[in-house]
């Protein structure tokens, strides 16, 4: 896995360039094994005005919920629509299948504030 | 000491092990000055047999409905309760149980509130419903308030002939939220004024609410304007009598999103209006904005069919301040009755249950409407309880009518005042037999003639 | 995998099997109501026979654990013996027979019920009036906040915020976003109680109701709660008891003198009215004086030696019920306070704060307790110190099934890792409290030898652990028409 374009927030989430302004955002392995088995996924509109550290949608697992935070300011550009009939690919494949939006992003600089993959690794323990 | 079991020894042998002497160091936590010195001023303990003693004569001193003949309904009525229902809802096994938070030893209490639930989702013909609610006043109350979050509107359309109990608890339950009520006049018929509501329709409106048969007794008609609301882009909250159902076209087939009500009617006495036990139904889509405790069937690990709680992180445990509603717990045994009731009566009795409790409504409907000086006031067709213009006060017939043991009905002055001055409302069930109605229409005979002399 | 509903009573139906006859002669469909307003079709309800229908519900109710049949050691919930009195007296036809519409002079008995208990309730709590009304807990929580909103409104004043701290009932909260709130939690003390100074730092003038739990969720008395509560009032706050734990207090002391303004009872907990799987609840609440005058309508009212029902209190919250609330709920909680009387409420009380404190000081030493073994009605353990051997506390919870108990209640208080809150109540013997502490004595024995045993537990039970990962991603809540 390249983590070289990627940035992680505390609570959690990977956020990977994708070229231009644009982003993926998802969340780790670490996350989606605490949650253990997700079970519902509720993501923004496309089109939607998210703002860093505001919650955006949510992930619930059994016995737990969670908000998702932007982890950078923006508008939704594309949603996984896959997760609504499949949550389970957020914990089979978190770092892939299981993305959770796409954001353009209105300041670049939140981005690049954000956690290297050496820095989260040390934040959660590893 | 009554349900406490200890010997002195055993006191004695558990202080020992605690290290105490006496258990009075065990409540020395509470600072002192904050504790009671004595005995509370409550009277002491009585033995059972003088405990039920005082409790009779208390209950002689009422004069029950079950011991008169009752014409009394507006959101409770007295149907029969068969035997078996009371014999499974007094079992410990459901009485003494609680929340099945441990579903491999809850599974009695999981199927019964599944079956509960298919039971209503049958009755309203929507695909969703929960395990009960408190009744059918908040049932509506936390539907309007579902309706609100789900639409992110503010205005909900209230009919004028809504039960006003349950308005009152639908302006309680409203007042910190950013929702306004307003209130939809009837027509002369006793339904909906249809024009009134499509001009009250704008982009604000949360929901519109059509309780059929509504307060009134009065079917209503959301088929008329089911097309409006939802061009409106509103919800169409459904406020029903689970017994009507047995007839009539269920609110999934009229459009409605939410349809609750009140199954105090299915197996549950009157019992002076409480507990009560609500329902809640609604679309599938809806499923996680709903309120309350929903069982869901599964699997356990070995393949065999069982039962949970599912999607509680709706729930108020979970969610805390985001949760859909601060709602605990449900209306289990009421709902175990409802549920025994349902399947008992089946396809067969529950569909008569309709047919009787209406043929007998039409019957005293035509003997009033007989009566000199005496009229049903609303056109619109009715099931099993319609309005009666009395030539008088209906108080003074409700007065006349005691005193000939029987109840005559709720006058409607009582929540709609001078408007609803000489008018009756009057409940019929199954139980009715011939012989009432011509008691009751006797009584209302004398009652119009006192009122000429 | 598809779903099997042949156990339910729609897969012992068959075409033309009645149960229940309303009528002696055929029925036909009404001619009179139009055809538009009619069903049209089958509703889809099940047909059985009577005893079809008996056997299906007896043999569900085998599948239960049930207070009747052991101890039910789940915190927070107060399953004590429910007494059967009680069940005599709530169907007596006086009662049970009584129509909300009747009027007062026909139900000068139910009305006297009910303002007795509400004086009963009033003595118990050192509080001034009671409203019977809410039909649960949670729905007393909202009576309460209402009331705050009515009382500030009155004053002039619209206060925001409800504290709670972090070991509340998850009701708290959701019941103060309901009632337009916003809920602002703060951090309990080391010690588990309410710290003075986190309380100082979060406590403004934009503080409506700082609710509390006393004894709290850890089973802890708040020892200060007079310098607490005095801090509340002090910014012009009011102080909401949540008395879930009423059952410690009873006889012993009176959240009135403590200072509160209003709190909640649960009927069903403390007053012993049986849980009926789920409910039905009863949530009273008691006020000082200064909030009587919101209190719901109607309030039950003494004149002239008669009892009436008054609806004409110009500053009412308004109604939260159909009707007065869960009149039969009151018939069993008057007819327990009845009999046990102060003297024996105070040893209930008493003999529920002993068989806790026995209780915990027997497994401590395999599930320790975090905030000290002295307790009042219910304690906290946790099962942390067997993570090491891969058992977790839900494991321990579903092994005590297999023993034939119920499990405590599990991961409450959040403040817990690896929780387990344990209330034994007054009723349960010595006997039954040894058994119930050597079988967790014994699993946790199980956990360091045979974790397996515990981590594949309940096996012993009508079913064994449920997939509830399936059940929340694709929930299926009936019986689908055409199966």
């Amino acid at each position: 896995m390249d983590f070289k374009n990627m940035r992680f927030t505390r609570e959690h989430e990977w956020v990977r360039l994708e070229g231009g302004d644009e982003v993926t955002i998802g969340v780790t392995d670490f996350a989606s094994g605490e949650l253990g088995d997700i079970v519902y996924i509720e993501l923004p509109k496309v089109g939607a005005g998210v703002s860093a550290s505001q919650s955006m949608g949510t992930i619930e697992a059994v016995k737990t919920v969670a908000d998702l935070f932007a982890p950078v300011s923006g508008s939704v550009t594309a949603i996984n629509g896959a997760l609504e009939q499949g949550p389970d690919l957020v914990n089979k494949d978190p770092f892939g299948d299981g993305w959770f939006v796409r954001v353009r992003m209105s300041d670049r600089a939140e981005f690049d504030a954000l956690m290297d993959h050496a820095a989260y690794q040390e934040m959660i323990g590893k | 000491m009554p349900y406490t079991y200890h010997t002195d020894d055993d006191r004695k042998a558990m202080l020992d092990a605690l290290g105490l002497a006496s258990e009075d160091e065990l409540v020395s936590v509470i600072p002192e000055k904050h504790r009671v010195r004595g005995l509370l001023p409550i009277e002491r303990g009585k033995t059972e047999p003088e405990t039920l003693r005082k409790l009779f004569g208390l209950s002689e001193t009422n004069n029950p409905a079950a011991r008169l003949v009752s014409f009394l309904g507006g959101g409770v009525y007295d149907h029969t309760v068969p035997s078996v229902v009371k014999n499974i809802a007094s079992r410990p096994e459901f009485a003494t149980a609680y929340t099945p938070y441990q579903p491999e030893a809850s599974q009695g209490t999981l199927q019964v509130i599944f079956e509960f639930q298919t039971h209503v989702a049958r009755l309203t013909r929507l695909p969703i419903a929960n395990a009960s609610m408190y009744d059918g006043a908040s049932a509506l109350a936390e539907a309007c308030l579902m309706a609100a979050k789900i639409t992110r509107r503010e205005i909900v359309l209230v009919p004028h002939a809504l039960n006003p109990r349950y308005r009152r608890v639908l302006e309680s339950y409203v007042t910190g939220q950013k929702i306004e009520i307003r209130p939809v006049p009837a027509s002369d018929a006793g339904d909906v004024d249809l024009t009134a509501l499509r001009g009250m329709l704008d982009d604000k409106v949360a929901a519109v609410v059509v309780q059929t048969p509504n307060y009134f007794g009065a079917l209503e008609r959301p088929w008329e304007f089911e097309k409006d609301v939802h061009a409106a882009g509103a919800l169409l909250v459904a406020s029903v009598d689970p017994v009507s159902l047995s007839l009539l076209k269920p609110p999934g087939e009229w459009g409605a999103d939410i349809a609750v009500g009140e199954c105090q009617p299915l197996g549950n006495d009157v019992s002076f209006g409480g507990p009560l036990v609500g329902f809640m139904a609604c679309r599938t889509e809806f499923i996680r904005q709903m309120p309350g405790r929903i069982v869901s069937a599964t699997h356990d690990i070995e393949g065999r069919p069982a039962f949970v709680l599912t999607l509680q992180t709706r729930e108020q445990h979970i969610r805390r301040e985001k949760a859909t509603s601060n709602i605990c717990t449900n209306q289990g045994l009421l709902a175990t009755r409802a549920t025994v009731y349902l399947s008992l009566l089946g396809e067969h009795g529950f569909t008569e249950l309709g047919r009787v409790c209406h043929e007998r409504a039409r019957k005293l409907a035509d003997a009033i409407s007989a009566c000199e000086g005496y009229s049903l006031r609303y056109r619109a067709p009715y099931f099993r309880e319609f309005v009666v213009a009395c030539p008088t006060d209906a108080d003074a017939v409700v007065t006349a009518a005691r005193a000939e043991g029987i109840l005559a009905g709720v006058p409607l002055s009582r929540y709609f005042g001078a408007e609803g001055r000489n008018l009756l409302l009057v409940a019929v069930t199954e139980k009715h037999q011939d012989d009432d109605f011509e008691k009751f229409c006797a009584v209302l005979k004398r009652a119009a003639m006192v009122k000429v002399g | 995998m598809s779903h099997d509903f042949s156990g339910t009573i729609y897969g012992r139906s068959r075409p033309g099997r009645h149960g229940y006859h309303i009528a002696s002669q055929p029925s036909a469909p009404p001619r009179d109501i139009p055809a538009e307003y009619l069903r049209e079709g089958r509703i889809g309800l099940p047909e059985v026979s009577e005893p079809q229908v008996m056997r299906h519900y007896v043999e569900l109710s085998t599948l239960n654990h049930h207070v009747d049949k052991d101890l039910f050691p789940l915190g927070s919930c107060t399953m004590k013996y429910n007494p059967k009195v009680n069940e005599d007296v709530a169907s007596m036809v006086g009662f049970g027979g009584l129509h909300p519409e009747q009027s007062a002079a026909d139900v000068q008995g139910a009305l006297r019920v009910m303002h007795a208990l509400e004086q009963q309730l009033a003595a118990i709590s050192g509080m001034d009036a009671v409203t019977l009304q809410p039909a649960a807990g949670a729905q007393g929580e909202m009576t309460g906040l209402l009331l705050a909103r009515a009382y500030f409104a009155s004053r002039g004043e619209a206060r925001r915020k409800v504290l709670v701290p972090d070991s509340a009932h998850g009701t708290n909260p959701a019941t103060a976003t309901v009632t337009g709130f916003e809920t602002h939690t703060f951090r309990s003390g080391k010690d588990g109680r309410v710290d003075m100074g986190v309380l100082e730092s979060v406590l403004d003038d934009d503080v409506a109701v700082l609710m509390l739990t006393v004894p709290n969720t850890l089973g802890l008395f708040e020892t200060h709660i007079a310098e607490i509560v005095e801090a509340v009032h002090r910014k012009g706050g009011l102080c909401y008891m949540d008395g879930a734990n009423m059952n410690a207090l009873m006889g012993q002391a009176r959240p009135g003198d403590f200072g509160f303004d209003m709190m909640h009872y649960n009927l069903h907990k403390t007053f012993s009215t049986p849980h009926g799987g789920g409910g039905p609840g009863s949530g009273p609440v008691a006020v000082k004086s200064h909030l009587e005058p919101f209190l719901p309508t109607p309030r039950v009212v003494q004149r002239d030696g008669e009892f009436h029902l008054d609806y004409n209190r110009p500053h009412t919250i308004g109604a939260l019920h159909s009707f007065f609330g869960n009149f039969g709920i009151y018939l069993r909680a008057y007819t327990y306070i009845t009999r046990l009387g102060a003297d024996g409420i105070r040893r209930a009380s008493s003999t529920a704060i002993l068989n806790a404190n026995y209780l915990a000081k027997r497994i401590a030493a395999a599930y320790p307790i975090p905030y000290g073994e002295r307790c009042m009605h219910e304690f906290v353990a946790t099962g942390e110190p067997l993570k090491k051997h891969g058992v977790r506390t839900l494991d321990v919870a579903k092994r005590l099934l297999d023993f034939g108990f119920y499990a405590p209640t599990v991961y409450f208080p959040l403040t817990v890792p690896e929780a387990l809150m344990v209330e034994p109540t007054e009723t349960e013997s010595k006997e039954t409290l040894d058994r119930f502490a050597d079988t967790l004595l014994e699993i946790a024995r199980e956990a360091v030898a045979s974790p397996e045993v515990l981590t594949s537990a309940p096996t012993r039970t009508p079913v064994r652990r449920v997939d509830e990962t399936t059940a929340n991603r694709n929930p299926v809540v009936t019986v689908p028409m055409d199966a």
